[in-house]
């Protein structure tokens, strides 16, 4: 791991904590990027955390841009030592998989994939050495995923599984990206698992959809009314499959402003989790389940 | 007070100079494509710079004023009318209550700003007025104007009549457009010979150019530096573990066609970056229509920022100007 620094354009300082994806690359990038953000640096606009780099937006009219850098670059050290422990929830979402609607745009898109004769579920089953859909499925939902970034739009979350690094499901975008995505697909690309947010354009895997909505312009969902997007950095995820039926009776219950999502605060200790991570992750469980 | 719109153009949206501070949550800042010719509209009816205008696209909007006020044009050239009669662009006019503005067809340019005097008063949603449409947030109701929409407008000082922004300081991309560019973040990506063609290479606007990016064609497949792809990147050569996208930022999606990340970035993503647009040329990629012929020119910092002055200089000197 070597922290890389460079620029983006006049106003941007982007830092690469490491370029292949890790937890621990997480960690470090979210630290000091909460270190620049505690250092209060005059000029500094945005500082937007990623899986494992972060970047800093600033005026260089009020801090030169070598400046901003050497400061970054100072906070470095403290962060590699900082204990990589974070106080956060673990969430529920429920995920209606090879539901008709991401059936659909998938079809309507299949000459822009890597296997135009199947659906990305079958593929990403095929690739990633599963017999079926179905117990590609139980894998992508059995053990958690850990909130890594959030972005790209409107408060989607990028989600990567807390599973030893040869259990991790890994599948290309897209060839081509779509021009459509429906609101609130379950996705997938490289490692990672996302909700789209809002319908758009998009190059992940489509594998489902959940009717949770994520990101309410209008604050008006019960669970959104505070801020008007749900996840940040550090949350846990259990997807819990459904069928039509329950995806049915979810959605009426958010138009009412009823549902409540399952949520359960809980530490994440990263050095505990490498140690074992079967027992903690059932000690995550646990605690949803008592929520 | 407020203003209807009678015919809506391709995409007009209520913008200002947008909403920093929410980047991380993949909310883009948004606001004017060309600030400077929306800042310039303001000070010619005497609004404050960032007072919330309409940005039109490609085509104007037909608008029906609800109460006298004083109205500018700026941005791209085409004929502007009010009840028929020719107004100029870059130059501040009265209006009266019922009188209807309207355009003639695109000379040159892209984006249109129409500022009127007390500004578009539209509520803040964080912090601004700015459409971000994707989000369904800020603007009218979060979206282009339709037609019979009725817009709030602010209250105001009446406005002079005549005042005009000088020709030499009406900025405007060239023929090509030339787009200075820092080289950075992902650079290293490319092969020596694919990091001179980017710069060598003519290109021209694609058809996908909107607020989140402008898409470029014409210049040659880029070749990568050959490496085993890192862990959870992705197969394609092309990409990187996700990462935070800066406004300006040149992706270049399999090596082929560079995207510039614009006003309505995504906040992040899988494709490596080249470097970035500099800040002091954002404003000309919101002039250019699609085929327009554009060169990248490389820069060193020293020279972006010498950049950014000369803008900043600009719009003292229009202010200047306008006193």
């Amino acid at each position: 791991m070597k922290t890389r620094y460079t620029y983006g354009g006049d106003e941007h300082v982007y830092v690469e904590v490491d370029d292949e994806m890790s937890l621990d690359a997480f960690f470090i990038a979210l630290s000091l990027s909460k270190l620049v953000r505690e250092a209060d640096i005059p000029g500094v606009t945005e500082i937007c955390p990623a899986n494992a780099s972060f970047e800093v937006r600033f005026d260089p009219d009020v801090i030169a841009p070598d400046e901003m850098m050497t400061r970054i670059k100072e906070l470095e050290g403290e962060a590699q030592a900082q204990e990589k422990r974070l106080d956060t929830r673990i969430i529920e979402i429920p995920v209606f998989y090879e539901d008709p609607w991401t059936h659909e745009t998938l079809m309507r898109f299949r000459e822009r994939h890597q296997d135009p004769s199947g659906t990305d579920l079958d593929y990403a089953a095929r690739i990633n050495g599963y017999d079926s859909a179905a117990a590609f499925i139980e894998a992508h939902h059995s053990q958690p995923w850990f909130v890594s970034m959030v972005g790209f739009v409107s408060g989607l979350p990028f989600l990567y599984q807390l599973v030893e690094r040869d259990k991790q499901l890994e599948v290309p975008k897209y060839l081509r990206p779509r021009t459509d995505t429906p609101k609130l697909t379950v996705g997938y690309g490289g490692c990672f698992s996302c909700i789209y947010s809002v319908r758009g354009a998009g190059g992940y895997q489509m594998f489902g959809i959940t009717p949770m909505p994520i990101f309410d312009p209008e604050q008006k969902i019960s669970y959104l009314k505070d801020f008007m997007v749900f996840f940040r950095p550090g949350d846990i995820v259990k997807w819990k499959p459904i069928d039509r039926a329950e995806y049915d009776v979810i959605s009426q219950q958010v138009e009412e402003g009823s549902y409540t999502p399952k949520i359960a605060e809980v530490a994440f200790d990263l050095d505990a989790f490498n140690k074992d991570m079967t027992g903690f992750n059932a000690k995550l469980m646990e605690a949803l389940n008592d929520a | 007070m407020t203003l209807e719109i009678v015919k809506p153009g391709l995409a007009t949206t209520v913008q200002d100079l947008g909403r920093p501070g929410y980047f991380h949550l993949g909310i883009p800042e948004g606001g004017a494509m060309d600030r400077l010719a929306l800042t310039a509209a303001n000070m010619l009816v005497g609004n404050e710079d960032g007072a919330a205008c309409l940005e039109a696209v490609f085509m104007g909007p037909e608008v029906k004023f609800g109460a006298d006020m004083t109205v500018a044009v700026t941005g791209a050239e085409l004929p502007v009318m009010l009840d028929g009669a020719p107004r100029d662009t870059w130059t501040s006019f009265r209006v009266k209550a019922g009188q209807v503005l309207s355009f003639g067809f695109l000379k040159e340019g892209a984006r249109i700003y129409i500022a009127v005097s007390g500004g578009i008063d539209t509520p803040p949603a964080l912090g601004s007025r700015s459409t971000y449409a994707i989000g369904a947030l800020g603007g009218f109701e979060g979206r282009p104007v339709a037609a019979g929409d009725v817009i709030p407008v602010g209250k105001a000082m009446e406005g002079s009549d005549g005042r005009s922004v000088p020709q030499a300081l009406r900025r405007r991309p060239g023929k090509p457009a030339v787009l200075r560019v820092l080289p950075g973040l992902y650079w290293h990506r490319l092969t020596e010979k694919s990091q001179n063609a980017f710069f060598d290479d003519d290109w021209t606007v694609a058809p996908e150019a909107d607020r989140m990016g402008y898409r470029f064609r014409g210049g040659q497949q880029m070749e990568f530096v050959a490496r085993e792809q890192p862990f959870g990147a992705g197969s394609d050569p092309s990409n990187i573990v996700d990462g935070c996208y800066s406004y300006g930022s040149i992706q270049v999606p399999g090596g082929l066609e560079p995207i510039v990340l614009h006003r309505d970035a995504v906040s992040g993503g899988g494709y490596f970056t080249l470097g970035a647009v500099i800040s002091a040329d954002m404003d000309l990629i919101g002039q250019l229509q699609p085929n327009a012929p554009v060169k990248f020119e490389r820069v060193d910092m020293d020279q972006a920022l010498s950049a950014r002055k000369v803008r900043k200089e600009t719009i003292e000197q229009i202010r200047q100007a306008l006193l």
